[in-house]
């Protein structure tokens, strides 16, 4: 019995945590999101394929390494930390579910080699915003998504008016498509419009979609976790360092206090996105009200270290040089996508026979 | 993650329902800690394992191995059945656990059996008027003499002290050592000759702590705990568990429980207060900060048994659960209007009158057992590694 990481879960955290360190550090971060780097979140993508890391949640039998969603927490939580451009939760996450839903061994195999990835469009089905939406035949589709999840993919996976879910190759007739600028530039946003579209039914059954959406507001939160965890590391780093009135700021306590808050609201976080992301996997009656509460709290919680260590840095914190504004956006970002904290808690509310 | 949810858990919940089901009558609601009735649930709850579970037979406990996942079935299952999961109080809460850790095994047997049935019922010796968030600057003293210490001092904010059989207290026996080397933890009982109590009335208008005062009270020489000098680790030790106590996940979950009932059947202009939307989100925000304490606590607990470092994780249960508390008490408050106001004797009360007294008691709580900005010292110098206050020198 144990409410933890496994030691493998940790080895995993650590390599990922070792490899972006290394290979994709703040400065490389910032060139994909200045666009210096062109296609840079699809080229760390394929380095990431090297480690394994679209192949987490693929059957063996389609040459993944059918890890749990725990472990794709994990790596999440990493990617958040290190405020990594990637395609990692519509690729190797949010898409899986269906597919292996639907049974597309073949697009599930492309997939864990690191030949194609996903972005993700569902949104609409979540809640419509700018009137959006997109309605089906079962075989084409008609409307439009805007912001979704890893723009810039090679296909997509659309959501339609009922929830049913499809996927449709980015060079499809009939689709136009243009990027959307966000706050956040590590994560590329955009809009797909659809005209009759061909497009591959994967699933229709609402279990599927709630399972795909718990999943990417799981990930989101885990996204958060890590990204959050950096901010109070780099706060805590510069108020021991930086130093006012002959003493460093950290010996303060108006300062040491909003780094003690900022660790104490998120260290419950962390066994939250354990369990929630355990819970996708192995305690389906609890899956959907913990995936919602974690979204939420983690977006909240998300938001408070965003602001508090950006205060903690003073002036140095508001400015492009020192660059946290990456996380802070990061934060942001997952905090708007897939629900923001009201809709999650609403839906909370209403899977507990709350809401008449 | 190893939560397997077996089929021996599957039968561990139905057994505590079944309990439940055929026992909840007996419970007691808001009785004298003292009755007949709320000791006679504490010892059929031992009996049966749902409190003291994990304190040795050999110590008047149940003796089962500890398992988080069962702690959290009987956690649930109380608190869906609003039913009280026994004592608890300074003497099963804090000093049980550092008996168990660092008291001899005389102490052991004399004092632990007693205390967990409910029957022998402690306080808490710790802060003076002049040593609060400064704790280790406390002066009541005792010095030997022959074989008995002699205490003189006075003690503040002493739970209980007025009901109390024993008192476990901070003394200091050093006087030429530096502060925190000059304090021993010694046990005695509240009736020894010497000792006058004064009640102080707290915000809640209840009479629950007061001012303890000594005056040549003899305290036989092997009632310590830890050796001379060594008070301030057994403290430290006993302000751990304190800590850990005081914010309480599963109290806040049978509160959470209370309080959508609540919503569930008060109104405003007719309509329940669960089907307002702003209510209902202010309830589920709340939830989700309870679940999240509650996943802390296992993690915390997991932790202590698979020997893993969880030290911050164990740091904050004090600081985030009493605020969560007093928050969710409050929450309560606000959505009833006027009603939130009603008090004592008000025929409106609701639940007893306990949501307006626990959140004033909560906001006790974050005050005592070190404050909330006591507690972000500790999170920050030594949670994550911040620098101290630079010393003030004394003056004179």
């Amino acid at each position: 019995m144990e409410f933890g990481l496994s030691e493998e879960q940790t080895l995993l955290a650590d390599s990922v945590h070792r490899f972006l360190e290394e290979q994709v550090p703040l400065e490389r971060v910032r060139g994909i999101a200045t666009g210096e780097e062109t296609d840079g979140s699809q080229s760390v993508w394929q380095e990431l394929a090297d480690l394994g890391i679209p192949a987490l949640l693929i059957p063996e039998e389609q040459g993944g390494v059918g890890l749990s969603q725990l472990d794709a927490a994990v790596v999440a939580e990493m990617f958040g930390y290190h405020t990594t451009p990637a395609p990692f939760i519509g690729t190797a996450v949010m898409a899986p579910i269906a597919l292996k839903a639907a049974g597309d061994d073949t697009t599930l195999a492309a997939i864990a080699k690191g030949e194609t990835t996903v972005g993700v469009a569902i949104g609409e089905a979540v809640a419509s915003r700018l009137d959006a939406g997109v309605t089906s035949n079962g075989e084409r589709l008609t409307g439009k998504c805007v912001f979704i999840i890893n723009y810039g993919s090679d296909r997509y996976l659309v959501a339609d008016d009922t929830g049913a879910l499809f996927m449709v190759a980015s060079d499809a007739d009939g689709l136009t498509h243009r990027p959307l600028t966000t706050v956040d530039r590590t994560r590329p946003s955009g809009e797909l419009v659809f005209d009759d579209t061909p497009a591959q039914l994967l699933s229709s059954d609402a279990a599927t979609f709630e399972a795909v959406l718990d999943a990417g507001r799981v990930m989101l939160a885990a996204d958060t976790l890590g990204a959050a965890q950096n901010m109070i590391d780099q706060a805590v780093a510069y108020a021991k360092e930086r130093e006012q009135f002959n003493r460093p700021i950290g010996s303060f306590q108006a300062v040491k206090h909003m780094c003690a808050e900022m660790a104490a609201s998120l260290e419950p976080c962390r066994p939250m996105v354990w369990y929630a992301a355990h819970a996708l996997d192995e305690i389906p009656e609890e899956a959907r009200l913990t995936a919602c509460h974690t979204k939420a709290h983690l977006a909240e919680v998300g938001t408070f270290i965003a602001k508090t260590s950006t205060e903690v840095h003073g002036g140095m914190g508001f400015t492009d040089l020192v660059g946290l504004h990456y996380w802070f956006k990061r934060i942001g970002f997952n905090r708007q996508m897939l629900g923001v904290p009201e809709l999650v808690r609403e839906e909370a509310a209403r899977l507990q026979g709350l809401v008449v | 993650m190893d939560l397997s949810h077996g089929s021996e858990y599957e039968a561990f919940r139905t057994e505590v329902q079944q309990f439940l089901h055929e026992h909840k009558d007996q419970a007691p609601r808001g009785e004298n800690m003292r009755s007949r009735k709320v000791l006679d649930w504490q010892r059929l709850l031992i009996d049966n394992g749902y409190t003291a579970r994990t304190i040795p037979r050999e110590y008047g406990g149940f003796g089962a191995d500890p398992d988080i996942l069962k702690g959290r079935i009987i956690a649930e299952e109380f608190a869906n059945a609003r039913v009280s999961q026994g004592l608890g109080g300074q003497g099963i809460s804090m000093l049980v656990p550092t008996l168990l850790e660092l008291g001899t095994e005389e102490q052991k047997q004399q004092f632990i059996k007693p205390t967990i049935e409910g029957e022998m019922v402690w306080c808490q010796g710790y802060s003076e008027p002049g040593a609060g968030s400064d704790l280790a600057s406390l002066r009541t003293s005792a010095t030997l003499d022959g074989d008995e210490w002699v205490v003189n001092g006075q003690k503040i904010w002493t739970s209980t002290a007025h009901i109390a059989d024993w008192i476990f207290c901070l003394v200091r026996t050093e006087p030429d050592a530096p502060k925190h080397r000059g304090i021993s933890f010694l046990l005695f009982r509240m009736d020894t000759p010497g000792i006058e109590i004064r009640p102080l009335v707290d915000m809640t208008l209840a009479a629950n702590f007061n001012e303890t005062f000594f005056t040549d009270v003899h305290v036989p020489k092997h009632q310590i705990v830890g050796e001379r000098g060594q008070g301030w680790q057994v403290a430290n030790a006993i302000l751990g568990h304190e800590r850990d106590s005081l914010g309480d996940p599963n109290a806040s979950l049978t509160r959470l429980n209370a309080l959508t009932e609540l919503m569930k059947h008060e109104t405003m202009g007719g309509q329940r207060l669960i089907d307002n939307p702003v209510y209902r989100d202010r309830l589920m925000k709340i939830q989700g900060r309870v679940m999240a304490m509650r996943f802390n606590d296992m993690r915390v607990l997991s932790a202590r048994l698979n020997n893993k470092n969880a030290t911050l994780a164990r740091m904050i249960t004090k600081l985030q659960g009493t605020e969560l508390r007093h928050d969710l008490e409050g929450l309560a408050i606000d959505i009833m209007g006027e009603v939130g106001l009603a008090y004592q004797d008000n025929p409106y009360l609701r639940d007893g009158g306990s949501w307006q007294s626990q959140y004033m008691y909560f906001l006790g709580l974050i005050i005592g057992g070190g404050t909330s900005q006591i507690q972000k010292n500790i999170i920050s110098e030594r949670g994550l590694e911040m620098p101290r206050e630079p010393k003030v020198e004394k003056q004179g």
